[in-house]
Parts: C-alpha cells; structure tokens; sequence
C-alpha cells in the first residue's frame, strides 16, 4: 500500500472540535414554536394506594395550559414494554407509565403540569392534591421471598427463577479438598450520564416527531408504536447529541410515552428535562445482586465445579431488559477458566424500589466480579499466588477456540501474554516485596494488590441466540454507503452513538476500504428519518456489528465500482486491481479512481448493463459468535489502618481488543471504564432508607469519581484477533468497567487479609474498612 | 435549576443593601450562590427576595492592616489562597480555602458567604475559628464586631441579625514560629470533609509552646477542641502529641450521615488532630 493505513491510527475525534466548543445539539438545546413544558409529580411513597388525586389545584394557575393525572390516560397510555423475558417462567406486571391506582416506588409519576415554561410548571405541582394509602414497603430481597412478606404485585414477588447446569455438580463438589463458599453483595447504583435525559415531541396533527436522549432511536420508534398505538411510520425518532449513555438510555422510558401522548392530546410540542435529583430518582438503576458462590477445587487449585446461585432485585416492575440483564452473567462467572461442572441459578425479585436495567457491562460486570473475587479466595485458602491459581485454570493459549463449560466457543485469546506483560508494567515481584516488608513493620499504611483477569462476551450479537434465547429483537446492524458526485462519502449508521465516537471509527474504516482520504467520510446516525434501519448502540455491539455492516456496504460498493471501472477502461472486472482509491489495468498505467467513478455512476450517460446510477449500497451485518475481549488489570490499593482511607496507588491494564481501529478511542474507553469500575468499589451506592425513600438523590451524597480521585493509569495491549468478523475487532466499551471493580476488592482484601478479613462490602467506603479492621490485629486473631 | 418565585434586587450600595434586607424578613444575601442556589434547586429555600451583593467592590478584596489581616466577604475562595497578603499574615486560611470543593467552586464561591452560611461541613469556618478571627457586621446603624467563638450559633445559623450583612473578617497576625495545617477527610476531592482539623501551631525549643484547634463537622457548628489545646502546651514532638490529641472529640456531637457514623468521626478527630498537628509544627 502506497497511502497510510488509517485503521490503527491514533486520529483525533471528529466529533470534539464541536462537543467541547459547545456548539451542540443536546434535545434540552432544542425547540419549537410554541413548545410547551411539561414537570411530573412524583410519588414520596415507596408503595401506597392513591386514594384520591385532584389536580385541579393545578388547572388555572398562571402559565399552566393542562394538567393530568394517571387516570386521565388510563385508556390509552398501555403498559411500558419487557422484551427480553429469557427465563420461561418471567412474571412481566402491568406498568402504567402514569400510575393510576397504586405507586409502587420513590418517584414514579403520578400527575403532571403542562405549562408554558417549566418554572410555572413546577410551582403548579405543589397545587395538586393526593391522598396516598399507604402500604408495606419491599426493600429486602431475601425477606420479599418469605411467605410472609407484603407483596409488591398480586403475583407475588418472585420475577422469575432461571437455572442452568453443565456437568455434574454433586461429583464436583464430593470430597473436593476444597471448597470455598461467599456471599458478595452488588450494590444498586445509579447511572450517571452527563447529560440528563430530556425528551421533545411534537405533532402536525398527523404524523410525530420525537427528539429524546436515547441510546436506541431505532427500538424506541418501534416500541412507541407497539405501546401507544401511534402508527410506526407515522413516528420520526432523532436521538440528536446523546451526553452518554451507560445502558440508562436503553430504555422505553415513562417520559417518552407521556410525552408522545401530550403532544398528541394538547396538539403542541411538549418538552420534558429531568433534573440530576429526578434522574437519580428515575433514571432506571443497575446491578443489585446478592451473589451466593461455591467453588470447589483440588488441592493443587486446579478447580472441580462453580455453583452460582443469584438473587437479584428488578425493583418494582420490568422495564426493557430488566429479566435478561442477571442472566447476561449465566454463561460468565466460569469466565476464562476450565472446570469439570457449573451451575448457575438466579431468581429475580420485585421490591418497592427503581427499576434496574442495563448498566455499563450489564450482568457481566457481577458474574466477572463473582469470579474473579472466588479465584483470590482459592489462592488465599491454598497459600499460592492468585496469578499462579488462575494460570493453573486457564484456557491455555494453544486451547483456542475453546468451547467452555457453559456453551460459549471462545474464538481467540492470549491470557499467558496479557498477564505477562500486565506484570511486567506493574513491576509485580517489586510491589509483593513491599507488601511483605509493611507486614513486618507493622506499618499502619498497608499494601494490597488485586488481581482481575477478565473476559466478556460482547458485541451483542448473533440474532439466532437472541431468538433461542427468548428475546424480543435480533443483533444484526445496518449501515449504507453513498459516494456523492464529488467524490465525498456519506456514510450511514445504524448504530446511535453517545460518545462513542463512531464518526471516526467509520471514517477510518471506510477511507482504508474505498481508499478515500479520512476527510472525505461523514457520517450520519440517530434519526429514524436519515437512518432507516438499525438495533443501535449497547453491548460493546457497534464497532463488532455496526462498524462491520459499513465495511460490507463498502464491499459492495467497490464490487459496483469495479464492473463499471472495467465497463469504462474496457476491460474485464478481474484484469482490474484496486489499490489507493483506483482500479488499475493489471500491468498497464490504465487505471480509474473511485471519485471519477461516483461521477460517472451519477451522470449515468454510459452504465454498463445492471449498473444503476449513484455509487452506493448497503448492507447488514449478523455475526455468528460473540466476540471476547480479555485482559489482565493489577491494581496496588494503599490502606489507611487508621482511617480505613483506601488509596489507588498503581493501575496497570493489559487489554486484548483484538484488532484496533483507533488507539486513542480505545484508551479514552478504558479510561472512563475503569473510572467507573473504580467508582463501584469505591465509591457509588444508591441507598434506599427502611421506608423506600431513595437518599442519594444528589452529587453530595451519591459520590462519583473525577480526575483528582484516581491515578493514571497503565495502559497497554495485546492482540489477539476476532475470528467472528472481518476487522478482527471485539469491542471494548465495556471492557475497563468490568474489569476494574473486582481488581480494587481485591487489592483492598489482599490488603486486610493477614488481619483475618476475607470480604469489604462494596463500595468499600472508610468507615466500612475502618469497622472491619476494629479489634483486630495484623496477625488476625480477634483481640 | 427550576427554584420557586423570588424577587431579585442588586444594590449599588452596602447600605441600600442593608436596608432591602432589614425591610424583608424573608429576604437572603445572595453572594457567590454556590451554596444558596442548590438550596433554591432543591426547594429547600423558599426566600421571598434575593439581594446581591455580587456588585459592592468594597466588599471585595484582602488588606493587610498592619496587625491583622481584612478579608472582604466577596473575595472568591481562590482570591483568598493566591493572595500574598493571606500567605504572608494568615496562611492557614490560604492552606484552607485551597481544599474548598473544585476549581470552578472557589472562582465563584465567597469567603464571607461560606462563613456567614454557617455550615459546620464547610472548611472556612473552622479555621477562622481557629485564628479566632473578628467578624464585621454591617447595617444601617453601623459595624459591629462578632467575635468567631460567638458568630456560629447552631446549624447553617450565625448571629447576624435581619438587617445585617457580613462585610468582611479581620484575621489576627500571627506572630513568628506558628506553623500550620488543615487536615481534611473526604472520600472525593469533590465532598464535603467527613471531618476538618483546622490547627495552629507555635513551636518552641522542639516543643509545642501552644495550640490552636478546631474542627469541622464535628457537631452543628465548627468546635475549637479545647481539651486538646490544654494537652498540647508543652509536648515534645513525638510519640506525645497524640497522646494529647485522645481528647480530640471531647464536647462535641458529630452527625450522623450516609458518609459517617458519630463513633467513626470521633475515632477520626483524634487521629486527623494529631496528624494537623505534626504537619503545622512542621514535624513527621
């Protein structure tokens, strides 16, 4: 190749010259003539009957154009959708957008203003008058599954139970010489977006147009139309500039529907934006898990059998994927380890709180968490390194691809030169030495260092799974391409990306396969209108899926290109060779480039027979496998004994990604991931108080991370290849989250481990350290 | 932010100012609003009116006075930790305002609205406590002097009264050999302290020769830890000083909140205390 590469370069992001100036497009930036704004009441009451509600306080007062209560849309406001309900037996409850006749959590709307400016609309909610019955609140996933226990549905409060076995569990377990049993607790946290969703909507009396801060533009319209009877094609959805994500715009949210039936019955456009303390509120929440783990394993570490039994918490009621996000983890906490048997059991439970969804890693993050803290408890109990433990375990290099033990074929992977080179950069012998050394000093500051060596099943993925699987979609992805007169590219997505920087990525990937300067491409996304077909972004699924749709079309582009390049240099399509840009006469200076071409497809003046006009196609894109990243993250935590004070001291990240499009798209993924992992063992945690009312309603008390909290870290990577698709790519937006978390538990109980402490609840705060390590001794006896 | 009603005045002098309030009981200063305004997002507040000093230049800026330092009530936090004036005569309050929450924060966040806030979590009051500085109040009949110990009356509640406006703080030097520090716990660099130890130390001979010691949300207003200060007069530095400092948490009632329980802040008064300590004497 005579002209750079460009998949692999380090490009800077198309997309910030313009997001970090400001020129942006969030939807609370947006508006229309006449647009009116709407505020929701919402309930203070974990779980009651609403015995009256009046809002005609509301009705009349200054700027307040109408008000509504759950009532007034009963007829037409349907039941917000579940589609992925994997486990056979799922109990999916009916869940009115508005409520009608009982709340069931903190927050759920029971009354709304609508108003010419949302200051008035928010005074008018004071005026609206409810008389709440109260009833029993459900907050405790093990007494919610008693016989006794207020019901939270008349169903009954148990979702479903989902279980899987491979193997011979009980001959795993008999007379194994080991047998480690835990209990890990994830916590229920709030996804932070930066940008807080907002929603605008409005009708020309016929057809409906939607801007809303959506990962899913594509579901969403179709889901719309499924809920609220709206005819789909009668229904634009634009997911404009989306500030993030994190799976908690992969929703059908109340809001969305509300507002879509507003604009309908007022006939104006209806605008919503939460507040940071209403999306804390409302914004659904992610993991809650309440993880019951028993490994068996031989005397020499080599591990016999892993039974996983979950409970997990749905809060009130099943949003889109609510079911099937536990379940992401069945075939996950065996991770990249062989064993002789497994299984994997999880009940879901409804309690009077916030619904949970998707949540960064969605499900892998927990079972990742699960394993990796059971593999540094086998290496404590035996006395071996907890590198050394899981290297006896691993799937060997020379062993790929690999069938695991609960079904998946792991295409490729190198765990041995991750881990080599993780240990290398973080200087691994050196830090042991030194944690050894403060051992014997006694010294109040102690060293730990927490391992994690990940794997995920990502790139969401092969529709034939989803449908033996119970779910409601495929995971195919769609992208065209069309080389404009002039020779520019306009590429269009299926994918609807959030930061993510996909512009870029499929600049790249599109200007090495048309030979087309970087420059050239734009790319178009998020708009029903612009972008007719596609499954959108979550499940590290856009570059693997999405990214490898767009490199299809510009196959098929280039096969158009070749059969007129031979029509115009009159020779036959296999004398032709292309190379940077144009088709050259094999042996001959002959040749055409892909510009000349766009321009002679759009004149039309002289196509070969079956050549349409305009330089373009597209194509879809269904992969056969998931794709597997993996990696080995080190993490040196310094304990304060005194406070319980833990402090990140080193973080080195080995990642294999596979084949990489953009290097600094890739690091700045890790780094926002691990940030986020980090802040799960540290720091986050939605804290419901005994009557159901949610405490962390603020920055001040649910705590994030910045820049000044966390270290630099470490990054580097090895390269193993995907087999499942043509770039070799395997994802890694969720990557450094799931990787992160259990390597800081780790470090922090490597840290604590000679004071006899095997387990810090996460997020691992001061004070819960500091109890920990009360009467206590460094040589673990209690005093 | 959608807060509820409120009327808005922006006075172009102190004593109008004084008057808008002292006409108003229902009235509240709004200074740099980093306090004031998440309490107005959050439906905590419901003022019927908000007069802004943000344009009284007099109110602004550090003087040195010869033998003590003023600080104007509107001068930002970051004003207060690059100005000479404060390194030079008092730099605990330089060390202090340095830690108060991020950069953005201490741009637009006031010295004397952090104060007259009167929030036991916040970092300023406990170490204008600790410097025993003299606040002055303005009204219409005049100045009047307030001295730390009496100004923080209970919880987000000062002793100025309706009609008065905090005009700014006057800071005794200091004379040489004190050192300083001001330890803050904080699970984010964003939080707020679990606990504060604002101290002054006067080094004599490789021994403290006095102490001065307060904390910060360690009860419903900052506390000088006075017990502390008695035990310390004397110590060699060492092994002693935190010895002394075991009375850290005595007299006070720590809150209790989703970061801490009161038995773990008073466990940590003692330990931060001694660690205040060594670092403002200067000793490992």
């Amino acid at each position: 190749m005579t002209v750079d590469q460009e998949v692999g370069r380090p490009r800077r992001r198309k997309e910030d010259a313009r997001l970090l100036t400001g020129r942006t497009q969030w939807t609370d930036n947006l508006s229309r003539p006449g647009t009116l704004h709407v505020m929701f009441l919402r309930s203070p009451m974990a779980h009651a009957r609403i015995a009256r509600i009046d809002v005609s306080g509301a009705r009349g007062l200054p700027g307040v154009v109408a008000a509504f209560s759950g009532q007034d849309f009963r007829e037409e406001q349907g039941s917000l959708p579940c589609a992925w309900p994997r486990s056979g037996d799922t109990v999916i409850p009916e869940h009115p957008p508005m409520a009608v006749s009982e709340v069931r959590y903190v927050g759920e709307a029971v009354a709304c203003v609508v108003a010419t400016d949302r200051y008035r609309a928010a005074d008018a909610l004071e005026a609206i008058e409810v008389d709440y019955e109260q009833l029993p609140a459900v907050l405790d996933m093990n007494e919610a599954l008693s016989e006794s226990a207020a019901k939270v549905h008349e169903t009954g409060n148990r979702a479903f139970t989902y279980r899987t076995t491979s193997g011979d569990l009980e001959a795993a377990f008999r007379d194994a010489p080991v047998v480690i049993d835990r209990t890990f607790v994830q916590q229920r946290l709030i996804p932070s977006a930066m940008e807080p969703r907002a929603v605008l909507c409005e009708t020309d009396g016929d057809t409906f147009t939607m801007w809303t801060s959506t990962q899913i533009p594509h579901i969403l319209r179709t889901m719309l139309a499924l809920v609220t009877g709206v005819a789909e094609h009668k229904l634009r959805v634009v997911a404009p500039d989306v500030g993030g994500g994190f799976g908690s715009k992969l929703q059908v949210t109340a809001e969305e529907v509300l507002c879509l039936l507003l604009a309908r019955r007022l006939g104006r456009p209806v605008k919503w934006t939460e507040s940071r303390s209403e999306g804390n509120l409302t914004v659904h929440h992610g993991r809650d898990q309440i993880q019951h783990l028993r490994l068996a394993a031989d005397s020499d570490g080599r591990i016999r059998g892993l039974q996983v039994e979950l409970l997990a918490d749905m809060g009130a009621y099943l949003v889109l994927l609510t079911p099937a996000v536990p379940l992401l983890g069945a075939q996950m906490f065996n991770a990249i380890y062989k064993m002789d048997a497994y299984e994997f059991a999880c009940t879901g439970v409804f309690t009077t709180k916030m619904p949970t969804d998707a949540y960064r890693g969605a499900g892998r993050p927990e079972a990742t968490f699960g394993i990796e803290r059971m593999m540094d408890e086998l290496a404590a109990e035996l006395g071996l390194d907890p590198l050394e433990v899981r290297r006896r375990n691993w799937i060997r290099h020379d062993e790929f691809p690999f069938t695991t033990i609960s079904g998946l074929t792991y295409d490729s992977g190198n765990y041995e030169a991750a881990t080599d080179r993780a240990m290398a950069l973080f200087g691994y012998d050196k830090l042991r030495a030194e944690q050894n050394d403060r051992r014997d000093r006694g010294d109040p500051v102690q060293l730990g260092i927490g391992v994690s060596t990940y794997t995920e099943m990502c790139g969401l993925g092969p529709s034939r799974w989803f449908g033996s699987e119970n779910a409601g979609a495929g995971g195919w992805e769609h992208g065209s391409v069309r080389v404009l007169p002039t020779g520019k590219v306009e590429v269009v997505t299926g994918s609807s990306p959030h930061g993510q920087g996909h512009v870029t990525a499929w600049s790249q990937i599109v200007a090495d396969a048309l030979g087309v300067p970087f420059e050239d491409v734009t790319v178009l996304h998020g708009d029903t209108a612009i972008s007719p077909k596609g499954l959108d972004t979550y499940g590290s699924r856009s570059l693997t899926i999405g990214g490898i749709a767009v490199l299809k079309a510009c196959d098929k582009v280039k096969d158009k290109a070749r059969r007129l390049a031979a029509h115009v240099l009159e020779c036959s399509p296999d004398d032709l060779e292309f190379e940077a840009g144009a088709f050259k006469v094999r042996g001959t200076e002959s040749q055409t480039t892909i510009q000349e071409l766009a321009l002679a497809a759009f004149a039309a003046h002289d196509l070969p027979d079956g050549v349409e006009a305009r330089l373009d196609s597209d194509a879809t894109f269904d992969p056969d496998n998931f794709s597997f990243p993996h990696g080995t993250h080190l993490c040196a935590v310094e304990v304060d004994t005194e406070t319980g004070m833990v402090k990140i001291r080193s973080y080195v990240a080995v990642d294999d990604v596979g084949k990489v499009v953009n290097p600094l798209i890739v690091d700045g993924q890790l780094h926002g991931g691990i940030a986020q992992g980090v802040a799960q063992a540290l720091f986050e945690e939605a804290v419901y108080d005994a009557d159901g009312n949610l405490l962390t309603t603020t920055m001040a008390d649910y705590l994030l991370p910045s820049a000044a909290d966390l270290p630099d870290f470490a990054l580097d990577r090895t390269e193993s290849p995907a087999t499942s698709n043509p770039l070799g790519v395997k994802g890694v937006g969720e990557a450094g989250t799931i990787a992160a978390t259990p390597a800081v538990v780790n470090a922090i109980v490597d840290a604590l481990r000679p004071y006899g402490i095997n387990d810090v609840r996460m997020p691992c705060t001061p004070e819960r350290v500091w109890r920990a390590l009360q009467d206590r001794t460094l040589e673990g006896a209690r005093r | 932010m959608i807060p509820a009603q409120f009327d808005y005045v922006r006075p172009a002098s102190l004593a109008e100012a004084c008057q808008e309030l002292g006409s108003d009981e229902d009235a509240k200063v709004l200074a740099g609003g980093q306090s004031l305004l998440p309490f107005l997002r959050l439906r905590l507040a419901y003022p019927s009116k908000l007069v802004d000093i943000g344009r009284l230049a007099d109110l602004r800026g550090v003087h040195d006075r010869g033998d003590h330092v003023h600080i104007g009530a509107m001068t930002t936090h970051d004003e207060v930790m690059r100005s000479p004036v404060v390194r030079e005569g008092c730099p605990l309050l330089a060390l202090t305002a340095a830690q108060v929450a991020d950069p953005a924060i201490r741009h637009r966040g006031t010295f004397g609205g952090s104060l007259a806030h009167a929030d036991p979590a916040g970092d300023l009051p406990a170490a204008v406590l600790a410097l025993d500085g003299v606040f002055v109040a303005a009204s219409a009949s005049g100045e009047r002097e307030i001295p730390a110990a009496e100004f923080f009356v209970d919880y987000l509640e000062s002793s100025l009264r309706q009609g008065e406006i905090l005009a700014g703080v006057r800071i005794p030097k200091l004379g040489a050999g004190w050192g300083f520090h001001y330890e803050k716990f904080h699970r984010t660099a964003q939080a707020w302290a679990i606990v504060g130890v604002a101290a002054a130390v006067r080094r004599s001979n490789g021994s403290i020769a006095e102490a001065r010691i307060a904390l910060t949300n360690m009860g419903p207003t900052p506390v000088r830890a006075r017990a502390v200060e008695t035990a310390l007069q004397g110590v060699e530095l060492g092994d002693q000083v935190r010895q002394a400092c075991v009375e850290a948490a005595a007299d006070t009632s720590p809150p209790a909140d989703l970061h801490a329980q009161p038995d773990y802040r008073r466990h940590l008064a003692k330990v931060l205390t001694d660690r205040a300590v060594r670092a403002a004497a200067g000793a490992p």
